[in-house]
């Protein structure tokens, strides 16, 4: 775009962690006024190059160059003074510090005092020249998601950022704050500064960007510029490495209804719930999709269906049956299988051995265990099957869980359920964070269950996966269900409206 | 240079048994070195340190004697540990076990072959209930249990004192001493002429029965997922209120099984000393056997040796007994130290400038 | 009854109160530096007990009391900075460590005393801290003889508390302190170090605990004895609890706690009240359990104690 000195370089970073190779020989460079947008899938290593860059973790070998200075980056302190400026994906804010003094965490101060006043007064600044505005004494844990978010914005410009770098920052927004953002990412080039903008959903990036890069398995496919000639097919094909082919989806005779939930409100407290009202059915043979943006309620409903969350109004039918007080132990003898989203925190325990963590739902029962005494061997003999029958990676059975890699993990849980043929089987985004084969391999599972008269709810954030599996796509927003769509008249346009809280037309 | 910790991809068996090896192997070297500080020779005080428990079967039998309380103090701590069931409270649950057992062995008018075993169950249950109440705290409160445990040993202190003080405070000679156990109440002696007692047997007796819990049963089983994993194991279907307040029942018990043998064993009454630090010292076995439970007798007869074999060191070389305070407290911290080494490596790298 | 009250709250009473409340001040608010900045110090009771006897120590060899309290002071640091490197270097449970640290440091203060003084029939002592008498401000009647006519360790303690409530909340510290201590992630990613903050609270913690420790054996006592701390340390635990890691009402709950203390041993020696004196020495222990159940739900921990933090950690 201009021949002038890049404000930041990167030349050959290299990283790996044991064998995973999460970067190789990456090259990256932004000028000012650019919008430079980072695509991938997720762990294409986009989020571990970003981290190299602020100083979380040393690169293995490579450069970085500031204004064509070389510059070394071992602290988030020094990325700092080198004018980068990171928004996580996950915010670094203190929840019970008020506006002003999470700004000035970092800050010298006069006089070894606190500077308030100094720093009330950047902030009006900062607030006028970008049109960011909050109350310097508001508390942090009070704002809104948006406004957390405008607050990391903030917080790296206070510290003179020049080198904005922004994580997914879309994940957590409305399509209205979405638009917000990407305003005051217009008005932050417009003064001059760079930003990268890091996102695995296309139109976001076709619509901001001037110019792309392209990171798959840690290595970049492509730069180009955003052009309109480019098509998104192209962009899909430079991302996954293949052309993308949706799996065959022969038609199956839906049945009864396995699941049905009534009128259910359920988390936060009852005079404010999370989930409002929310119905839904899955039958025998049908994949059910829920499509949100993440933190509408997705969880909790994962949650009430597990038995975890106890709901504060409604109903929970399995197979005809309401379940008087739903609990795991209740919705599991009934037969619902789940398949947990945070595979390490509520799925399996990291620290046990495999064997251990594959029995944990079940080890009450025969053949694992009778009269409360444990059966060692019919365990053994359970998990080296399921190891054999999804052809798990794994140095044994005795191996720590955690020692196992993303995709071989989500392989265990769905073994774990599906070793019990269950009636309804709940899955949170099953291939977030795992390879392309690997997802494949789950998706075949999905369609085979529901080809054997199963039903499934699949809970994703991924809209191209909910379009090639599902055979209606139910959407959340804010706890509600806006409506349910069949498969085939779904589109990104009717779906994308739903998500935003936009309730269809009767039309 | 920069030194970085590591996660070791698997952790090998090799290590799990040397490291409690090297970590004594470190306390002993340490803690030489405040022998050659107090004057004395370090070879000749760990000599007599060690083999003066050793060297003939009154002295090993009176090492037995002096681990059996710890080895199910030990166990307890183990036990409540491996839940993350933080219970610094062995000491109190130690304490009340001892006490009601007193006060059903001085119970006169209660058929005589009664009196052995309702010491033993209502000691356990003593313990046991008492170590409920921060179990309950929480997870019904999410009231930090190391702090209420810890508290809850110097209330049962107090209260004893108040017991010793008062009701039971004897009439003649105005000690703040319980009465004595009645004879039938006293448990039986295992080996003619010594002071070994049916204690030493039960203590035995849990440690495999703990092993057994753990390993062989639907409970061990949910005490570790629980440990190790709270959210796993409740979404997975275990009651994680359930576990810790069994957790805590068994672990309290196993303490107030201590205080029982204590009391019914070998000093036949209650007196303020009756403790001197079993219920922590416990702590620092069960680390030392890596909260293994057929580990924790190794651990509590290695205790056992330094807390008898202090006193004659001190005797024959005038080195200060508390040497024995300062060898557990840096045996748990090489112990610590060393657990670290076992699921880290430290890195130590070279950074560039420039 | 009046005659009872008359015969307790005297002038006496409230010095009295002052004098248990120091110790106390000194350790909870340097407990409560280590807990804001997200790491529990339960090597607190032994910390104590050590300064006391490396205090008592270097004064009763040096003759001079404020070596004394330097001694005390180089123990503490000393023990902050061994607390530091368990719990943030090595990141190890700050449970067990804390635990570890008491027993070595009780261990070392009975093993060094004996090393140094040998078995005497009549322990050794000390000529103790003498009051200092605030000139004009200790004329003022009841408030003179209470607050102005105290040990100087006695003066410093009550500026302690204004002192670190400034510290924490007007200082750039004070803010990295609070931030490490609240969101360790989001301190890291502003460019302040979290272990550096730590190892500066656990040293400033140890250093406070260690002249708490010292005023017991150097001015409320004029000798070490093994129980000189008996348990001091663990109420400050407490007392942090109690006052809702807020450095003002940490301040007022050992003052409620000296209070009935100094209650506790009025009753006992004018013996009018048939109640076992144990049961008032149960009684803060009793209170803090009750008053932790009940705060509980709304308690502002700080969010990142016990939990250690590890840069690279995915």
């Amino acid at each position: 775009m201009n021949e002038t000195t890049p404000i930041l370089a990167l030349r050959g970073i290299c990283k790996s962690f044991g064998a995973v190779h999460a970067n190789r020989d990456v090259d990256l460079t932004l000028h000012k006024g650019d919008i430079l947008g980072l695509l991938g899938e997720n762990g294409a290593g986009k989020t571990t190059l970003m981290n190299i860059l602020f100083g979380t973790y040393a690169a293995d070998a490579g450069r970085i160059e500031v204004d064509g200075t070389p510059v070394t980056i071992d602290d988030s302190a020094a990325a700092i003074d080198c004018g980068i400026g990171m928004v996580h994906q996950h915010f670094h804010l203190v929840p019970s510090h008020n506006v002003i003094e999470n700004l000035m965490v970092g800050q010298k101060g006069k006089y070894g005092l606190l500077d308030r006043a100094g720093a009330e007064a950047r902030l009006a600044k900062i607030a006028e020249e970008y049109d960011l505005k909050l109350a310097p004494n508001a508390l942090v844990g009070g704002l809104t998601v948006g406004e957390q978010q405008r607050l990391e914005i903030i917080k790296a410009l206070f510290r003179g950022a020049r080198i904005l770098i922004l994580d997914e920052p879309t994940a957590v927004l409305t399509p209205q704050e979405t638009e917000g953002l990407f305003k005051a990412m217009r008005a932050l080039t417009e003064r001059g500064l760079g930003v990268i903008f890091i996102s695995h959903k296309l139109f976001e990036v076709r619509e901001i960007t001037n110019r792309m890069m392209i990171m798959r398995q840690g290595a970049v496919t492509a730069t180009l510029d955003n052009t309109p000639e480019l098509t998104d097919r192209q962009l899909g094909e430079l991302m996954c490495g293949h052309e993308l082919t949706p799996p065959e989806k022969p038609a199956v005779e839906v049945g009864r209804v396995l699941l049905r939930l009534s009128n259910i409100t359920a988390g936060g407290t009852p005079e404010r719930p999370v989930l409002k009202d929310v119905s839904l059915e899955v039958r025998a043979g049908e994949i059910l999709g829920l499509a949100g943006v993440s933190g509408n309620g997705q969880s909790q409903l994962a949650e009430v269906i597990s038995g975890v969350l106890p709901p504060h109004g409604g109903q929970i039918e399995i197979d005809g049956e309401v379940l008087d007080r739903p609990s795991v132990k209740a919705v599991k003898a009934r037969g619902i299988g789940r398949v947990p989203e945070d595979r390490m925190g509520t799925g399996l325990v990291t620290t046990l051995p495999l064997s251990d963590s594959m029995v944990l739902p079940r080890i009450d029962q025969p053949p694992f265990s009778r009269y409360g005494l444990v059966n060692r061997a019919a365990i053994r003999d359970f998990v080296k099957e399921q190891v054999e029958r999804f052809q798990i990676k794994t140095a044994g059975v005795d191996v720590r869980t955690g020692t196992l890699s993303g995709g071989n993990l989500q392989k265990v849980l769905l073994a774990r359920e599906l070793a019990w043929d269950p009636l309804v089987l709940l899955v949170a985004q099953p291939t977030r964070g795992i390879d392309v084969g690997a997802g494949e391999f789950v998706h075949r599972q999905f369609l085979d269950l529901r080809a054997r008269g199963r039903g499934l709810l699949v809970i994703s954030e991924d809209l191209e996966e909910l379009f090639t599996l599902s055979d209606r796509i139910a959407v959340i927003f804010e706890g509600r269900i806006m409506g349910i769509v069949p498969a085939a008249e779904a589109t990104a346009q009717n779906v994308g409206l739903l998500m935003a809280g936009f309730q269809e037309d009767a039309a | 240079m920069r030194l970085r910790l590591e996660q070791r991809e698997k952790s090998s068996p090799w290590l799990n048994l040397t490291l409690p090896l090297i970590a004594i192997a470190a306390t002993l070297v340490l803690c030489g070195g405040l022998i050659a500080l107090a004057g004395a020779n370090v070879i000749e005080a760990y000599t007599v340190l060690f083999a003066s428990t050793l060297d003939s079967k009154f002295n090993i039998v009176e090492t037995i004697v002096k681990a059996t309380p710890l080895v199910l103090t030990g166990l307890a701590v183990a036990v409540a540990f491996r839940a993350k069931f933080w219970n610094i409270g062995a000491e109190g649950q130690f304490l009340l076990g001892a006490m009601a057992a007193v006060f059903v062995g001085t119970q006169e008018g209660l058929p005589t072959w009664s009196l052995v075993p309702l010491m033993i169950l209502c000691g356990i249950l003593a313990g046991g209930l008492w170590a409920v109440l921060p179990a309950i705290l929480k997870t019904r409160f999410k009231v930090d249990d190391v702090v209420t445990t810890l508290l809850l040993n110097f209330i049962v202190f107090y209260a004893m004192m108040a017991l010793l003080d008062g009701p039971w405070k004897d009439p003649l000679s105005g000690y703040p001493d319980s009465p004595d156990i009645l004879m039938d109440a006293e448990f039986p002696i295992l080996l003619r002429a010594t002071r070994l007692h049916l204690g030493a047997l039960l203590a035995a007796v849990a440690a495999v029965f703990v092993w057994w819990l753990m390993r062989f049963t639907t409970l061990g089983f949910a005490i570790r997922a629980v440990g190790e994993s709270p959210r796993a194991a409740n979404y997975a279907g275990h009651n994680i209120t359930k576990v810790i307040i069994l957790t805590a029942l068994i672990s309290g018990g196993l303490a107030g099984l201590a205080g029982v043998g204590e009391a019914a064993g070998l000093h036949f009454q209650v007196m303020a000393g009756i403790s001197t630090g079993y219920g922590y010292t416990g702590i620092v076995i069960a680390m030392l056997a890596r909260l293994n439970p057929l580990g924790v007798v190794p651990s509590a007869i290695f205790f056992a040796i330094i807390l008898t074999g202090a006193e004659a060191m001190s005797r024959s070389t005038g080195v200060p007994v508390f040497l024995a305070d300062v060898i557990q407290g840096t045996a748990l911290m090489t112990m610590l130290i060393a657990l670290l080494f076992t699921s880290y490596r430290l890195r130590v790298s070279l950074t560039r400038h420039g | 009854m009046d005659e009872i009250l008359a015969q307790v709250f005297q002038v006496g009473f409230f010095a009295a109160m002052i004098r248990i409340a120091t110790p106390l001040l000194f350790a909870t608010i340097g407990e409560l530096y280590a807990e804001r900045s997200g790491v529990l110090n339960l090597g607190i009771e032994g910390i104590m007990l050590l300064s006391a006897m490396t205090g008592f120590s270097a004064a009763y060899f040096s003759g001079s009391l404020w070596l004394g309290v330097c001694a005390a002071l180089l123990t503490g640091v000393l023990a902050g900075a061994l607390m530091g490197l368990l719990t943030v270097t090595f990141g190890l449970s700050q449970h067990v460590s804390g635990l570890g640290l008491t027993l070595l440091a009780s261990g070392l203060a009975f093993f060094f005393y004996r090393v140094i003084f040998g078995q005497q029939s009549t322990p050794p002592n000390i000529v103790a801290f003498k009051p200092v008498a605030i000139p004009l401000l200790s004329d003022i009647p009841l408030i003179g003889p209470v607050l102005f006519n105290q040990y100087a360790l006695v003066y410093w303690a009550l500026l302690l508390v204004p002192l670190t409530a400034f510290i924490l909340y007007r200082t750039p510290w004070g803010l990295h302190l609070r931030t490490v201590g609240e969101s360790p992630h989001a301190a890291d990613s502003a460019g302040v170090s979290v272990a550096k903050i730590r190892y500066q609270a656990l040293m400033v913690s140890g250093a406070l605990m260690s002249v708490g420790g010292a005023f017991l054996s150097m001015a409320q006592f004029n000798a070490f004895t093994f129980g000189v701390i008996s348990g001091r340390g663990w109420i400050c635990i407490a007392l942090v609890v109690f006052g809702q890691w807020k450095p003002w009402r940490s301040a007022m709950a050992a003052f409620l706690f000296a209070f009935i203390d100094a209650l506790q041993l009025r009753l006992q020696a004018s013996a009018v009240i048939d109640v076992p004196y144990q049961v008032f020495l149960m009684m803060p222990y009793v209170l803090t359990i009750v008053t932790m159940a009940l705060l509980s739900r709304n308690a502002r921990v700080p969010a990142a104690l016990l939990t250690p933090f590890r840069k690279e950690e995915r």
